[in-house]
């Protein structure tokens, strides 16, 4: 049943994807575009995904999930290196080629060699982070 | 424009209502760079199942919505030099992080986690900041 629905969600995330535009990388460039013609549709699909999921959370208060023994621990508080230095790798690379993991792969299916090429490049980087992650995490903090 | 912003926001409501139905049913955070890194890296071997079932609709959902509609268009660079620079980025990023535009953005936000917050304030600053500078500044993309 947890397979079921695990489809299902992915399905409905594929198709919102979709819908939103936001596997179209002119969307997402032209929203980071703040100088050149800026497209604000991604504000409207972040703000549009965020509004049932903050629903969602409050609903978990002294609940259980319906197949699962207990919801995921609230956010760890500390925000590190790691965090950082990750989010700026990932926007740079998010703005360019206007491609994240979800469009990537959502939209396998229409997204010609390139963008099997880009999933390709991205699980590599995703194979190479932990002994990454290592390297840094023996390194003293520089700020 | 207004059309798309009005199909940004019924795409985002989707995108919204799948992280709820997997965060109340599954108890899990739907972020797609976890879910693919932990089959990638081996941590989420115990529920592989799980994660590939979800890739699959992933993929599966747009195609089959494609093929009613004609055509699908992503308008992907055709530089493959950037294309691998950008893909490596991200995936080596994403994972550092613990999370991507669907973890830290849709699901930390909406629960104010601050990780969340500070994430998604670096990639987009850094993605702005790369737009000026690959696009603007030197022309490359």
């Amino acid at each position: 049943m947890r397979i079921l629905i695990s489809f299902i969600v992915g399905a409905t995330f594929g198709a919102g994807l979709l819908i939103s535009g936001m596997t179209d990388t002119t969307k997402v460039q032209g929203w980071l575009d703040v100088f050149g013609n800026w497209d604000p549709t991604l504000a409207f699909v972040m703000g549009g995904a965020i509004i049932p999921m903050a629903i969602a959370w409050r609903f978990t208060n002294g609940r259980k999930p319906v197949l699962a023994e207990s919801f995921p621990a609230p956010p760890e508080p500390r925000l590190g290196r790691n965090l950082v230095l990750g989010s700026a790798l990932f926007g740079m690379g998010w703005g360019l080629a206007g491609l994240c993991p979800g469009p990537a792969i959502a939209s396998l299916s229409y997204g010609g060699i390139g963008g099997i090429l880009f999933l390709l490049a991205m699980l590599a980087g995703m194979a190479m982070a932990p002994a990454i992650r290592t390297r840094l995490d023996q390194q003293p903090v520089a700020v | 424009m207004q059309t798309e912003w009005i199909l940004g926001l019924a795409g985002g409501v989707l995108i919204g209502i799948a992280a709820s139905i997997f965060l109340l049913v599954n108890g899990r955070i739907m972020g797609a760079s976890g879910i693919i890194g932990g089959l990638v890296d081996g941590s989420g071997r115990a529920d592989w199942v799980e994660r590939a079932a979800l890739i699959v609709g992933l993929i599966a959902a747009p195609a089959a919505i494609i093929l009613f509609t004609g055509e699908g268009e992503t308008h992907l660079t055709g530089n493959w030099v950037v294309i691998i620079a950008a893909g490596l980025l991200v995936g080596v990023g994403t994972r550092l992080a613990n999370g991507c535009t669907s973890g830290h953005g849709v699901c930390g936000i909406s629960r104010l986690s601050l990780r969340g917050i500070v994430a998604t304030a670096f990639y987009i600053g850094a993605g702005g900041l790369t737009m000026v500078l690959f696009k603007h500044v030197w022309g490359i993309i």
